[in-house]
């Protein structure tokens, strides 16, 4: 109970010294902030990116796409055939007209659409098998690009592939990141606390004439830098937030021309406390080793 | 109470504060200790407050002897005397308030007991009303006063008062000798180190003369 009183009477000294200077508090905060926003944006990004390959590797695609001068005997036929060789599989016919009317519903691309002479789509088929095996799939690759009058088959779970490849690049890279600017983190704060060393010198020389110990001395500096971390890891959620809505609009229409229905999720909950967490207990470590090592040195 | 048993301070450099220095002080008592500038007086509070430490023998307080005090223990016994440097130290960024409430928010007063005692504090040196002021909004005398009154908060057994009266007028040192010797009456066993040996004649009852480190 004593233990907990000191910490919150610690907290509230290192709050009224941070309300003390406003500016500097922020401009700190800020740059924590923007700091822990990187590989915070880019784990949201990250995460919204392998929710979207996981949906997509869960329902392999084929898209075959007959030429486009193809009669509708041919389309018959293949749709037959197609039907006839992947028995488990769910056949879609997108029509070419369908395919116009799709792309026409899209503002920015029918203009475009409206300065051809002629309708530029050819007929296809989609199929979605329940299974993910990858000979099966380079099997009927194979066979629906032997049927008459087909022009192109696009195995679709290839890219899905090369998505969940880059995705744990990317994952390498935004860990790489966030170590590193949890350095530049960690080392923000130390710097930030020998500065309050400098600055609180005399209060501090004044208090051990009056019979503080060093616990005492030093409980509001690691406040300080947790609260700086905390506040920092607020505006980092924040700026990811921000950009989570600047990206929402643009990123929902890149993949209504895929026919896919994404919408970009923020942060959860969960991962806003454990970046707020995080932030704090860096900016704890950084004024732990600042005033470990400054405050020996103030007589 | 307080023993300064063959104690030598000497400093690097072979500077010799303190030579061989026996003194004995009772509870309760009033001892001024005055001499030249350099005789040694600052150094004598400085090693009862352990500051410093001896480069030989012993300062025993009750018996203990607290020059060999180990460093964890140093604030617990500075928090059982009150001091009062020459240079005050007081903190220019806070209020009279916040600066006697600093020696109780060390020792972990509860709240409310802490400010009534320093509004009592304060009501005894005559600052009570000026709890707002910022120390510079205050005259010399009255941040001596201040100075004392963080001194007193914690309700020290032993004061020690490094040149109290040290650039202050005559009504103002006379104000301040007069409120050491009511804390002296109130039992609190007083060190003070003085150049104003006639101001002091008057309060206290003993007198150290220093003289180049030795007691004269």
């Amino acid at each position: 109970m004593k233990w907990l009183r000191l910490q919150l009477r610690a907290g509230l000294r290192a709050a009224r010294q941070m309300a003390r200077q406003p500016f500097n508090t922020l401009l700190a905060a800020l740059v924590v902030g923007i700091a822990a926003a990187l590989p915070a944006t880019g784990y949201m990004l990250l995460g919204n990116l392998q929710r979207l390959a996981g949906n997509v590797s869960a329902a392999p695609e084929i898209s075959v796409f007959m030429q486009p001068g193809a009669n509708a005997d041919a389309v018959r036929t293949a749709d037959q055939r197609i039907r006839g060789l992947a028995k488990e599989a769910k056949v879609e016919l997108v029509s070419r007209d369908a395919a116009l009317k799709r792309f026409r519903d899209n503002d920015a691309l029918a203009e475009i659409l409206d300065a051809l002479p002629d309708n530029p789509f050819a007929d296809a088929f989609v199929i979605r098998l329940d299974s993910a095996d990858a000979a099966r799939l380079e099997t009927l690759r194979t066979e629906f690009s032997k049927l008459p009058e087909v022009d192109h088959v696009q195995l679709d779970s290839a890219w899905a592939k090369r998505l969940d490849a880059l995705i744990a690049l990317g994952q390498q890279a935004v860990t790489m990141l966030g170590v590193v600017l949890g350095l530049g983190l960690v080392a923000v704060t130390f710097n930030t606390i020998r500065l309050q060393l400098l600055t609180q010198r005399d209060e501090i020389e004044v208090s051990r004439l009056l019979g503080a110990t060093d616990a005492w001395i030093r409980r509001p500096f690691h406040w300080f830098g947790a609260l700086q971390g905390l506040l920092g890891g607020a505006l980092a959620g924040a700026l990811a937030l921000l950009a989570t809505r600047a990206l929402a609009g643009p990123i929902a229409e890149i993949a209504g021309l895929y026919s896919l229905e994404f919408v970009l999720r923020p942060l959860a909950p969960a991962h806003w406390a454990a970046l707020l967490a995080l932030c704090a207990v860096l900016g704890w470590l950084g004024a732990s080793a600042s005033v470990r090592r400054h405050l020996s040195r103030i007589a | 109470m307080i023993r300064f048993a063959q104690v030598t301070k000497r400093y690097p450099g072979g500077h010799t504060a303190l030579e061989q220095l026996d003194c004995d002080i009772a509870r309760g008592e009033m001892v001024v200790v005055s001499g030249h500038s350099g005789a040694g007086k600052s150094t004598l509070l400085r090693l009862l407050a352990v500051l410093e430490r001896p480069t030989e023998g012993k300062v025993l307080v009750g018996g203990e002897d607290v020059s060999a005090l180990k460093r964890a223990a140093l604030p617990y016994w500075r928090r059982s005397i009150g001091l009062v440097m020459q240079d005050q130290r007081l903190l220019f960024d806070r209020s009279a308030f916040d600066n006697v409430l600093l020696p109780l928010s060390i020792s972990s007063h509860p709240s409310r007991e802490a400010a009534n005692r320093v509004r009592a504090a304060l009501e005894r040196v005559g600052l009570s009303g000026r709890e707002k002021s910022m120390p510079v909004e205050l005259s010399g005398g009255e941040q001596q006063r201040l100075t004392i009154a963080r001194a007193i908060v914690n309700r020290p057994q032993i004061l020690l008062a490094d040149e109290p009266t040290a650039h202050l007028d005559d009504a103002y040192a006379r104000d301040i000798a007069e409120l050491f010797r009511s804390f002296n009456e109130a039992g609190v066993t007083m060190l003070l180190t003085t150049h104003d040996d006639a101001l002091f004649a008057r309060y206290a009852p003993r007198k150290l003369v220093l003289a180049q480190g030795r007691l004269q």
